[in-house]
């Protein structure tokens, strides 16, 4: 007892931090001197750059347009594909990275830069050439319907949500961590469950934020395959009437960004539990990976 | 015929961890405060399991981590496996884990063949070097985590894992996350956590050596004291060979795949079985020697007889089986001697000059350069010490000497 209390007094609190994951303090310092005025001249321009667009769209949508914009015929009916899209997307496309990348980091890490390699391609490769060669190998059944298109769209948010996980698998051993549970007694389905998942609730939530503000405004594609998705019926309905479509942009937007923001916040919260860093869009890893063995 | 040795000091080290086990109760007197805690964590009743690595072989490609590696750990003992990195010895603790699996051999706990039993279903409590904690769980649901997969209630899990924490002194920090502990708080959680599960045996890779020095020793004290007071079979993998000499009942030196020594700590340092454990382990002086036909090696003017039944040149794996003898070696030889086996005389004609003196307390160590630019360490009680430049003899002690073949 007396040895074990010694030690537990003894040692000072800020012994090891070497252990400690960064993400939290730090920059302090460096800010309080910071507000020069030519940081605020930067500031200004930057947000002008931002709220003169739109306060010049609503200016021209003009009030009344955000009233009638719901009226509109195709209105509800494009905005429901759209989150219906949205939400078959991210469901596929969390399915299939998820497993995936936490395969490669456990059994086979050599592969990582392959799979970043092959992920990123979406990216290069134009939405026309991907449409039209989905399109040409598409079995008929899928042809006929507008959730062809989430297929397409799980290709295009591949490189977005493998590196949102990428990143959060970074951020802390998962291998380390995996071997951990299973020698406390957990098979695969609790280590996921109770161990992965939770951990990698930020990197989710961030995968999932691209890939629906992918969908959500991805015209390309959508107007090809002939459906009319939430963002080919704004520039349709333009033709009508380019108020009331401006104002339906800006509703969208409005939306995402609530969005958006609800995510962030939710992930910030969970990273101040953890320790993690807080930032859920493109979370960056929080420690280096490169260990002592 | 390293496995031989292996084997021989295995079971001659039995009655060994039998005293250990006596001074393991005495821990447990001397604690009585904590006691409760450690009832409560399951006490096995004083039997650990016994543990057997047979002939455990493995291969990354073409490099050979495990080659035919036999061990015997006996129950409430703990063995430290101690060798450069890359010798293997985190590879062995990785099978017995579960982790990996060998490629030949088996491993058996308490006479079972557990090859083909994955590690969740080991019961083998294992302390990371690092990292290791859940970060989204407090240090209590840490410690907890066993206890729930094995489906106990509630109640119950929180009580013995805060029993666990008050053992490892953390008590405090039942509700704080993993972020929120220094690096020796962090490792002690993990110890509880490894302990609740009452394993068979536990399981230590590094743990201590992300840590800073200080912090360091206590743990290495904490985690001695709590091994011995549950009497848990543990298996310790370290680089540290202060670590291992002041943690183990046994320390098992390992190169290349293959334990070279298994012995107790004192044995291993004063009687090492090869030229490696002698230069592994502790300071070794090499003095070049002229070795006769008839076993008898001159070296620094005197004649000496040599260990004879040590192996003469474990350079080649299991060559040179015979002794420093009339085996394999003649002519040119190396004898190893410790800095505490020179001595040192102060004489204008001596043939050493003395050109460092390191202060270390009691003792000074002087190196002092020989004819043939051979420098050797010497020991000397510190109000003895010559100053740099002195002119030094240097001598040995009449007791058989280690020799090995001329580098």
């Amino acid at each position: 007892m007396a040895a074990v209390d010694q030690i537990a007094a003894g040692e000072p609190a800020a012994a090891g931090r070497g252990l400690r994951r960064g993400g939290q303090g730090g920059t302090r310092s460096g800010q309080r001197d910071g507000f020069r005025p030519w940081r605020w001249l930067i500031l200004i321009l930057a947000g002008a750059y931002f709220i003169i667009p739109l306060y010049a769209a609503l200016r021209f949508a003009g009030w009344g347009s955000f009233r009638s914009v719901i009226h509109q015929s195709g209105f509800a009916a494009s905005l429901g594909l759209s989150v219906r899209l949205a939400v078959i997307t991210t469901m596929i496309t969390l399915a299939l990275v998820l497993p995936t990348a936490v395969y490669v980091h456990l059994r086979l890490p050599r592969l990582r830069r392959l799979l970043e390699g092959i992920t990123i391609l979406p990216i290069v490769i134009p939405p026309i050439v991907l449409i039209v060669g989905l399109l040409e190998v598409a079995p008929g059944f899928l042809k006929s319907t507008p959730y062809l298109l989430a297929l397409a769209y799980v290709v295009l948010a591949m490189p977005f949500a493998y590196r949102s996980i990428d990143a959060g698998l970074r951020s802390f051993d998962l291998k380390t961590l995996v071997e951990a549970s299973n020698s406390l007694g957990a098979g695969w389905p609790s280590t996921i469950r109770r161990v992965v998942l939770p951990n990698l609730t930020t990197a989710l939530l961030s995968a999932t934020v691209l890939t629906v503000a992918l969908v959500l405004g991805e015209y390309t594609m959508a107007s090809l395959d002939l459906y009319q998705t939430f963002p080919v019926w704004i520039v349709v309905f333009d033709q009508t009437s380019g108020p009331i479509s401006v104002a339906a942009s800006l509703l969208a937007l409005f939306v995402t960004w609530l969005f958006l923001l609800a995510i962030t916040m939710l992930g910030g919260r969970q990273a101040r539990r953890t320790g993690g860093g807080g930032v859920a869009l493109f979370s960056v890893a929080r420690r280096d990976t490169g260990r002592t063995s | 015929m390293t496995a031989n040795t292996a084997k021989g000091a295995g079971t001659g080290a039995a009655g060994a961890s039998g005293a250990s086990g006596a001074s393991g109760a005495a821990g447990l007197a001397g604690t009585a405060g904590a006691a409760g805690a450690a009832g409560a964590a399951g006490q096995r009743d004083g039997s650990g399991a016994h543990v057997s690595l047979r002939n455990l072989s493995r291969f990354f490609g073409s490099i050979r981590a495990l080659d035919g590696l036999n061990l015997e750990i006996e129950p409430g003992e703990l063995v430290a496996l101690l060798g450069p990195s890359g010798c293997g010895k985190t590879t062995a603790l990785r099978i017995l884990a579960g982790f990996e699996s060998a490629d030949r051999g088996s491993v058996l706990v308490d006479g079972r063949d557990m090859s083909h039993v994955p590690a969740a279903r080991r019961d083998m409590g294992m302390v990371f070097q690092s990292y290791s904690l859940f970060p989204n769980m407090s240090a209590l649901d840490n410690v907890a985590f066993g206890l729930r997969m094995r489906k106990k209630g509630a109640a119950q899990r929180r009580r013995q894992a805060a029993d666990l924490l008050e053992m490892v002194g953390l008590a405090e920090q039942a509700r704080q996350f993993p972020h929120q502990l220094s690096g020796g708080q962090q490792q002690r959680v993990a110890l509880a956590r490894a302990l609740a599960i009452e394993p068979s045996v536990l399981l230590l890779d590094e743990p201590l050596s992300a840590l800073d020095a200080k912090v360091r020793v206590q743990l290495r004290e904490q985690i001695r004291s709590l091994q011995q007071r549950l009497h848990t079979t543990t298996l310790f993998v370290t680089h540290d060979q202060e670590e291992a000499l002041s943690m183990a009942d046994r320390v098992g030196v390992m190169r290349s795949g293959r334990l070279e020594q298994v012995a107790a700590p004192s044995e291993l340092y004063a009687d090492p079985a090869t030229a490696f454990v002698a230069e592994f382990v502790g300071t070794m002086n090499r003095i070049p020697a002229e070795l006769d036909s008839d076993g008898r090696v001159r070296v620094l003017g005197a004649t000496l007889p040599i260990k004879g039944d040590r192996p003469g040149d474990p350079d080649g794996p299991g060559g040179a089986g015979g002794a420093g003898g009339a085996g394999g070696l003649s002519g040119a030889v190396d004898v190893l001697v410790r800095p505490e086996d020179l001595r040192l005389a102060a004489t204008a004609s001596g043939s050493g000059i003395v050109t460092i003196a390191t202060f270390l307390g009691s003792l000074t160590r002087v190196s002092v350069l020989l004819s043939g630019e051979v420098t050797v360490q010497v020991d000397v009680p510190s109000t003895e010490a010559p100053a740099p430049g002195a002119a030094v003899e240097v001598s040995m002690a009449e007791a058989p000497v280690l020799v090995t073949t001329r580098r």
